[in-house]
């Protein structure tokens, strides 16, 4: 762990909804940063900096943000930085806003992200046709159906693999009051009778479509003023061209290198059994397996046999997508945070139903673009080894 | 290029109330930590909470500042010239942005009185002011205080249409301007990275792994191997392409980067990874600069290719 010791304080998200037809973006980051300061015990004067990130523009239609939402975030008269990198961006934020803490520039920082989906159409802003190729893109969907289908081929695993995450991760929302899908009884079953959208990516594989915010109040160790601090342990970025020849979609070089990094500074050798829970970037079912293959937990190959064997789940070895995950809520530009956030929770204890009992070190993970960005941290409820 | 969307904003309970009182043809300040402020700020910048006391303030006021607009473009408030201004309202602290609406620019000054020009048809949007007139000009409207209100009178006002339209003129680069002449004869020209050997279709001009110039120009086939695909069954705005339909990676023989095409004169159940797949190219009359001259491609009927053929490739 390099920098001084920097910790998580306080936690505050909205309820996510398809539309938040009540409150404009400024008032829907509000309600994540009020949360996250009465959380944290302290108020906007106490803050010296913020950092905000949200998904590409075409998403929301509003090119620069932050310009109208210095009030808003309470950043007036102080620092306001935006961070960009595509749907890992509330990852990346949560890691801006801890470096500035751990660098010594800030004593306290907030971080915020946010997506109103219901503004706009992010399938058709993924879809814009361009000059003179054929236009078969069909959204994040289409862009990652074909890696998926790679991963089935080289892995070998069963069709339902997809279909057991899903189930599991819509089955964890129940336990969670923030979560925007809230279906009783998804089984493997109901999963593989929904509609093939993107052949292999069936209808309940698939992330849905939210309104909601996230925020985060980051100190350094003079300032955490709270009982059950989340400390960083460690944090990671790494970022790839979207295409290259041989560039591998299914296991890319940035992911295992940012993960190589990440295990590395939090001095952790075997991430499976060091690692008490991990809320992981998963939009569509099959990058569970992908990831965790791609992060370590698993050898390249075999990440579908901890899906398959219940590993993930609530009571497994290694459980996955606590709060319900992504596929549960999708705020684009808040989802990477989403998960940074709900690693937090995890190890402050502070998890409520979907809480993993005695979770001491926890994974949170994003990332963005053709699977091109990725941003990770590991939270711990003890301090850093020094 | 064009691009067009129609954002649908949430105004959130202040913004709701200033566009309320448009549509009611009434100007609504919020009282705020620095006075009566138009249009009124979501949050306070100074005590950093929403404003909760709004008041009706006059329509007429005193131009700040202001610059000329000679060419209007597009969606502007006026095809014929006119000024924007920042107007201070009788009684307000801060400025609003509005249109002036003068014959030419020597008709307007920093100082002058200025007044709104309501529209009869209002939605709750700030262009329910049409513009700013002169004070002292004659009314153009039947009556320059508001009618009733005529569009969901009652209701609140909560959300807000906001069109973006972009046109953007497309510049390719020397690398692809040839490729997509190539193609306008029928040929399918790639480049080669002269450090790692690597063949790039269409060529990028450099490779993005060694950062190279590719200059070494390749002309490839038009036959060669599904990688991976996807089968889009789902329909979406803005989809050209009705499905369901295959949206497969083709490698091209003696390519090494697969590109997105479309697979036809299959059915989809029956595509597979590592099948043979061959161009087949619009009537020569229609070509263009564009890979839609390769209408889509279809199997050969060969044998499918070895795994191993392409598994570098996924």
């Amino acid at each position: 762990m390099t920098g001084r010791p920097a910790a998580v304080v306080g936690i505050g998200q909205t309820h996510h909804r398809a539309k938040r037809p009540d409150v404009s973006m400024a008032g829907l980051c509000r309600e994540a940063i009020d949360r996250a300061l009465a959380d944290a015990g302290v108020e906007m004067g106490q803050i010296d900096a913020v950092v905000v990130g949200k998904a590409p523009d075409l998403f929301e239609g509003v090119m620069m943000p932050e310009l109208y939402l210095a009030q808003a975030l309470g950043a007036v008269g102080k620092p306001l930085l935006r961070v960009h990198t595509a749907g890992s961006v509330g990852g990346t934020t949560a890691i801006v806003a801890a470096s500035l803490v751990r660098a010594g520039v800030h004593r306290r920082v907030l971080a915020v992200a946010f997506e109103k989906q219901s503004e706009s159409n992010a399938m058709w802003a993924l879809s814009v046709p361009v000059p003179f190729v054929m236009p078969v893109h069909a959204g994040a969907g289409g862009y990652f159906a074909p890696h998926v289908r790679s991963y089935i081929r080289r892995s070998g695993a069963p069709p339902e693999t997809g279909a057991i995450v899903a189930a599991k991760d819509r089955t964890n929302a129940l336990l969670n009051p923030y979560a925007h899908l809230r279906h009783d009884n998804v089984t493997v079953e109901s999963v593989m009778a929904s509609q093939m959208l993107w052949d292999p990516i069936r209808y309940d594989e698939t992330c849905p479509s939210s309104d909601g915010a996230c925020a985060l109040v980051i100190t350094d160790e003079d300032h955490v003023g709270v009982e059950n601090p989340a400390w960083i342990h460690a944090t990671a970025m790494r970022s790839e061209p979207t295409t290259a020849a041989g560039r591998d979609q299914v296991n890319p070089a940035a992911g295992q290198a940012a993960a190589a990094a990440l295990w590395r500074e939090a001095g952790i050798s075997s991430p499976i059994d060091e690692i008490d829970c991990a809320e992981i970037y998963v939009p569509f079912s099959w990058f569970e397996p992908m990831w965790l293959e791609n992060l370590g937990f698993a050898a390249p190959g075999t990440g579908w046999h901890l899906t398959v064997a219940g590993e993930t789940s609530l009571t497994g070895r290694i459980p996955v997508n606590m709060s319900g995950g992504v596929l549960s809520s999708n705020p684009i530009g808040a989802s990477g945070m989403l998960r940074f956030a709900e690693a937090a929770l995890q190890v402050r204890g502070a998890a409520g139903q979907h809480q993993i009992a005695g979770a001491r070190r926890a994974l949170g993970h994003a990332y963005g673009g053709g699977s091109q960005f990725f941003a990770m941290w590991v939270v711990g409820s003890a301090p850093p080894a020094t | 290029m064009r691009v067009d969307f129609d954002y649908t904003r949430s105004l959130g309970p202040v913004l709701s109330v200033f566009m309320t009182g448009l549509r009611d043809g009434r100007i609504l300040a919020a009282r705020t930590s620095a006075g009566l402020v138009v249009p009124p700020p979501e949050f306070d910048p100074v005590t950093l909470q929403p404003p909760t006391q709004f008041e009706p303030v006059a329509d007429t006021g005193v131009v700040e500042t202001w610059t000329w607009v000679p060419d209007p473009v597009a969606d502007q408030p006026f095809e014929r010239p006119f000024a924007f201004a920042l107007i201070r309202l009788d009684g307000v602290e801060s400025t609003l942005l509005h249109a002036v609406d003068v014959p030419a620019a020597d008709d307007m000054r920093t100082g002058m009185r200025v007044r709104a020009r309501w529209r009869e048809h209002r939605v709750g949007a700030i262009t329910d002011i049409a513009c700013f007139v002169p004070e002292e000009s004659p009314a153009s409207t039947p009556d320059t205080s508001p009618s009733v209100p005529t569009a969901g009178a009652g209701e609140p006002v909560t959300g807000i249409v906001t069109p973006v339209r972009l046109r953007y003129t497309y510049a390719a680069s020397p690398e692809e301007s040839a490729f997509f002449r190539g193609l306008a004869d029928g040929r399918i020209l790639g480049q080669r990275c002269p450090a790692c050997g690597k063949v790039y279709v269409p060529p990028r001009g450099a490779c993005p792994v060694d950062g190279l110039p590719t200059t070494d120009e390749v002309e490839l086939s038009d036959e060669g191997t599904v990688t991976t695909f996807c089968i889009v069954n789902v329909p979406f705005l803005g989809q050209r392409i009705t499905p369901p339909y295959v949206s497969a990676y083709v490698l091209l023989d003696g390519a090494d980067i697969a590109f997105l095409h479309l697979l036809l004169d299959v059915d989809p159940a029956e595509v597979r990874m590592g099948m043979r797949v061959r161009a087949v190219w619009r009537p020569r009359e229609e070509w263009t600069t564009s890979l839609e001259n390769i209408s889509h491609f279809a199997p050969t009927g060969a044998p499918d290719a070895d795994y191993d053929t392409y598994k570098g490739h996924l």
